[in-house]
């Protein structure tokens, strides 16, 4: 046993003094690490583009443009440029890559990693740039071995002539003086070797023992700690403050104030945290502070009874409506959602000179490289960006403002320190950026054939990207983020006349894309209604929409879910299931949900998934994608709500914005259906069926419709 | 100053004695492998062995872990040797693995307890530790994969 004494203070006083072995390489930060190792990149011999490079002792280096938080692109990624570059899968390693030119979406055109896309949009490039990469190598090694191209082979790393083996780290030297080819053949699906094979995930050895980097882990030596006291209304902002008892906390160094409040910068979180909640500060609420999320639905449901922005149209409602026999009206309430991530938000920055390094986790490296730059008064070459591991992302490490990345760099400037923000989980929670909240209303008239005749669909709630960078997505008044899933739904096709409306009001309330984003609503109304028309004509609800659903990738998964659940066979007493098909971010996906309800408590005993994303490149990543997508739609049903009080938002932290545990974890089986159409997503289209699943299944057992989430204690007793 | 003993090393801090274990953990020591996920005892992110029992050091005091034996996520084995590590990586459980330290640790403290753990045994042990990225069926298959490693392999 070793022993080793250690004062904070006393280190930042004698700074690089220390000495002993043992102390000095336990201080050495894994950043710094991290930077020597690319200053010392001398020994990588063969950078053929900008995603790969080669050592002469035939390590790969792969650089990701997309980055992890969970959704495995650490592990999907490198398997599209493996199976091009034929390397040895146990000498990949991965980083991600800087903000920059090559790493921006081959679709959207800036960085970003959201909408379920990394696996499609990279599907061509990274398999290029292993092919690439490997034809240069192969290259190298005809010239060497004087041999013809077509003679060489390769496999896991080495090149093959007949009898000689060479690395691919011996040739990196020589094929890197060689003109890149202009064109290069991919290899076929059926000599795929990786692709479509369940692989490992290439991280978890290092979050299984404490290796990982996130954001919050970031240390260098002078690093000190800040914690920021926000306006409790959005919008809110400092008239006044007194930090002397702030100041006096043991270990708090600096207290400044910044356009989104007032920074303690401490040694450690937990003196910073002491020293906030010893501020007094005096804050003006400004024009937030009368909202409340009871007001904002009663305004909400007036709103949706006017006339909306025309979304989408088809035949003459009006005219339709009033021939029509039956009808169907429903209101559904969907509240504010916080993402929540395991990690709460954080940002480490250091101010040099006229440079800049920014340690975070995000979602949009180059926004906020951008964004960091401004603040400065500096160029985006001026401020270096290390991407950490994301401790889960959801959509709320993409904020087109920047938010946490833009109050990190306004507490360095502020106080001239290198600091690493902290928002403490109260912060996150309370901090905005939430799911909007939303409301349907829906009537439909129904034909003497028991199908929708007349559909006319308004909905209410905020716009996402209205007043931020992304407003330009916004077409003839509609954020598509509002209705996607409604007027793109495949039922339309057989509806004759709808008519689909939004009203898109402001609040003072910051909101931002949750995890399959308008599909989190869109999906429950269309599913739960679809739902309701069956039981109106009296049908089997797979079979209703067998007989309305025209779109064959619906119609397979919706027959696979209720094959492989048995939708036929009759359940144990007391058990209901429900079912629901919904397309997002490019994927089909159907559930079934086997509930029971037992004194006024429901339990989900099993899920049964059947998803259609084209081509599963890691079929075990698309796997754990929908299991983590349905655990995270169901913790939306049973807890997920944020409301508001004169401005405020009440919830604060675990025990009152409750995530779905163990305990209450449902069996989930996933069967994939290989297709072989266009790909799509999985991070997020597991997301969207399972709340209307699990509400049909409830209405099986209860006769009585969901129309708010989440579920109230009546919504689970008999009607 | 302040004696403590983690991972078989002895530290010496200067901290009050009213400070979180966690934070001394990982802005002191920079054990940076412990995660704060909710500072409340709701999560088990900050999930450690103090005299081999699992604690969440968010709620507990430096001072609590005087002379007392800590052991975190970065002493539970040499080199991902521990049988639940190994299952972990075998049945794929991480996602994003912010929480997956404090699940390994209290998955730890359940099998050395109960080597041979039933669903329900699992679900009493780890409905303390919240996963976002709902790596729940993962952890329960990977924690009866590690019960069957460490019957092959020896109690570690
Ligand atoms: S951080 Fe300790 S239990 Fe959540
Ligand atoms: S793996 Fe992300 S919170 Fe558990």
């Amino acid at each position: 046993m070793s022993s080793t004494t250690y004062s904070r203070r006393r280190f930042l006083q004698t700074g690089g003094t220390l000495t002993g072995g043992l102390l000095v390489s336990f201080f050495i930060p894994a950043s710094a690490k991290r930077l020597g190792e690319k200053a010392a990149s001398a020994d990588v011999l063969f950078v053929p583009n900008a995603y790969l490079s080669i050592t002469p002792d035939n390590n790969i280096k792969i650089l990701l443009s997309h980055v992890e938080m969970g959704q495995g692109v650490w592990t999907t990624l490198p398997m599209l440029m493996a199976e091009e570059l034929d390397c040895d899968w146990d000498k990949i390693s991965v980083e991600h890559a800087p903000p920059g030119e090559p790493y921006k979406h081959t679709a959207y055109g800036i960085q970003i990693t959201g909408g379920s896309t990394s696996t499609w949009s990279e599907f061509d490039r990274y398999r290029n740039a292993g092919a690439t990469a490997r034809a240069l190598l192969v290259q190298a090694a005809a010239q060497k071995l004087n041999v013809p191209v077509s003679a060489i082979k390769t496999e896991k790393g080495f090149v093959i002539a007949g009898d000689k083996r060479i690395s691919y780290g011996e040739l990196a030297e020589a094929a890197s003086k060689l003109p890149a080819p202009t064109n290069v053949t991919l290899k076929d699906k059926k000599d795929w070797q990786y692709l479509g094979k369940p692989m490992r995930r290439l991280d978890a050895k290092a979050k299984t023992n404490g290796a990982a980097k996130f954001g919050l882990d970031v240390y260098f030596p002078d690093m000190l700690i800040a914690v920021v006291a926000h306006s409790p209304v959005f919008g809110g902002t400092v008239k006044t403050f007194d930090a002397s008892a702030a100041k006096a906390v043991k270990g708090v160094r600096d207290v400044v104030k910044i356009p989104t409040g007032v920074a303690v910068i401490a040694d450690h979180f937990w003196a910073a945290k002491k020293g906030r909640d010893a501020l007094k500060i005096d804050w003006d609420p400004g024009a937030g502070k009368s909202f409340d999320t009871v007001s904002q639905f009663q305004e909400y449901k007036k709103l949706a009874g006017t006339k909306g922005t025309p979304a989408g149209k088809a035949g003459a409602v009006d005219e339709a409506m009033p021939k029509t026999t039956k009808k169907i009206q429903a209101e559904y309430i969907f509240p504010y959602l916080a993402h929540a991530t395991m990690e709460p938000m954080n940002c480490t920055v250091k101010v040099t000179g006229n440079t800049c390094e920014i340690w975070t986790g995000t979602q949009m490296p180059g926004l906020d490289q951008a964004a960091a730059a401004k603040i400065l008064g500096f160029k985006p070459e001026q401020v270096t960006l290390h991407t950490q591991f994301l401790g889960g992302g959801f959509g709320r490490r993409a904020t087109p403002g920047s938010d946490f990345v833009s109050e990190a760099v306004q507490v360095a400037k502020a106080s001239g320190k290198p600091i690493k923000l902290v928002w403490s989980r109260e912060d996150d929670m309370r901090g905005g950026y939430y799911r909007p909240a939303f409301l349907h209303q829906v009537t439909i008239g129904l034909g003497n054939d028991g199908l929708p005749a007349a559909w006319q669909h308004r909905i209410v709630g905020q716009s996402i990207v209205a007043g931020t960078p992304f407003e330009g997505m916004i077409k003839d008044g509609i954020d598509a983020t509002s209705v996607e899933g409604v007027n793109d739904s495949p039922y339309l096709e057989s509806i004759p006349n709808y008519s689909i409306e939004l009203h898109s009001p402001k609040t003072p309330v910051s909101v931002l894309w949750w995890r399959s984003v308008g599909h989190t609503h869109t999906a429950f109304v269309m599913e739960t209604l679809i739902d309701e028309l069956a039981t109106a004509a009296g049908k089997d609800p797979v079979a209703y929409r067998r007989s309305i659903l025209k779109s064959k990738r619906h119609l397979g998964v919706l027959e696979l879910a209720a094959e492989k659940a048995g939708w036929n066979n009759p359940l144990p007493a007391g058990q209901f299931r429900g079912i629901a098909v919904h397309e997002s971010f490019g994927s089909f996906v159907a559930q079934v949900a086997e509930i029971s309800i037992d004194k006024g408590q429901l339990k989900v005993h099993r899920v049964v998934c059947a998803v259609d994303c084209g081509t599963a490149i890691n079929p075990e990543g698309v796997r754990a994608q929908m299991e983590s997508g349905i655990i995270f739609g169901l913790t939306a049903v049973l807890y997920g709500e944020i409301t508001l009080e004169n401005g405020q938002v009440k919830q604060r932290n675990f025990h009152d914005y409750k995530i779905l545990r163990m305990n209450e974890a449902p069996l989930i089986e996933v069967h994939i259906l290989e297709s072989g159409e266009k790909m799509g997503g999985c991070g997020e289209p597991g997301t969207p069926p399972i709340a209307p699943a699990i509400a049909n299944a409830i209405f099986a057992a209860t006769g009585k419709r969901v129309r708010q989430l989440p579920l109230k204690p009546a919504d689970l007793k008999q009607a | 100053m302040i004696t403590l003993t983690v991972n078989d090393q002895s530290y010496t801090v200067d901290v009050e004695p009213t400070m979180p274990l966690l934070w001394v953990l990982r802005d002191v020591l920079h054990l940076t492998g412990t995660k704060y996920g909710c500072g409340m005892a709701q999560c088990g992110a900050c999930t450690v062995h103090l005299n081999g029992e699992a604690v969440r050091s968010c709620v507990t005091t430096v001072a609590r872990a005087v002379n007392q034996k800590v052991i975190t996520i970065e002493g539970l084995s040499s080199n991902n040797t521990h049988p639940l590590q190994r299952a972990w990586a075998e049945e794929d459980v991480p996602q994003c693995g912010y929480c997956q330290s404090g699940q390994i640790m209290s998955a730890a403290v359940l099998l050395r307890e109960n080597p041979n753990p039933t669903d329900q045994d699992i679900d009493d042990a780890m409905s303390g530790n919240i996963c976002r990225c709902g790596t729940y069926q993962r952890i329960r298959k990977a924690i009866h994969r590690a019960a069957s490693l460490q019957k092959e392999g020896g109690v570690q």
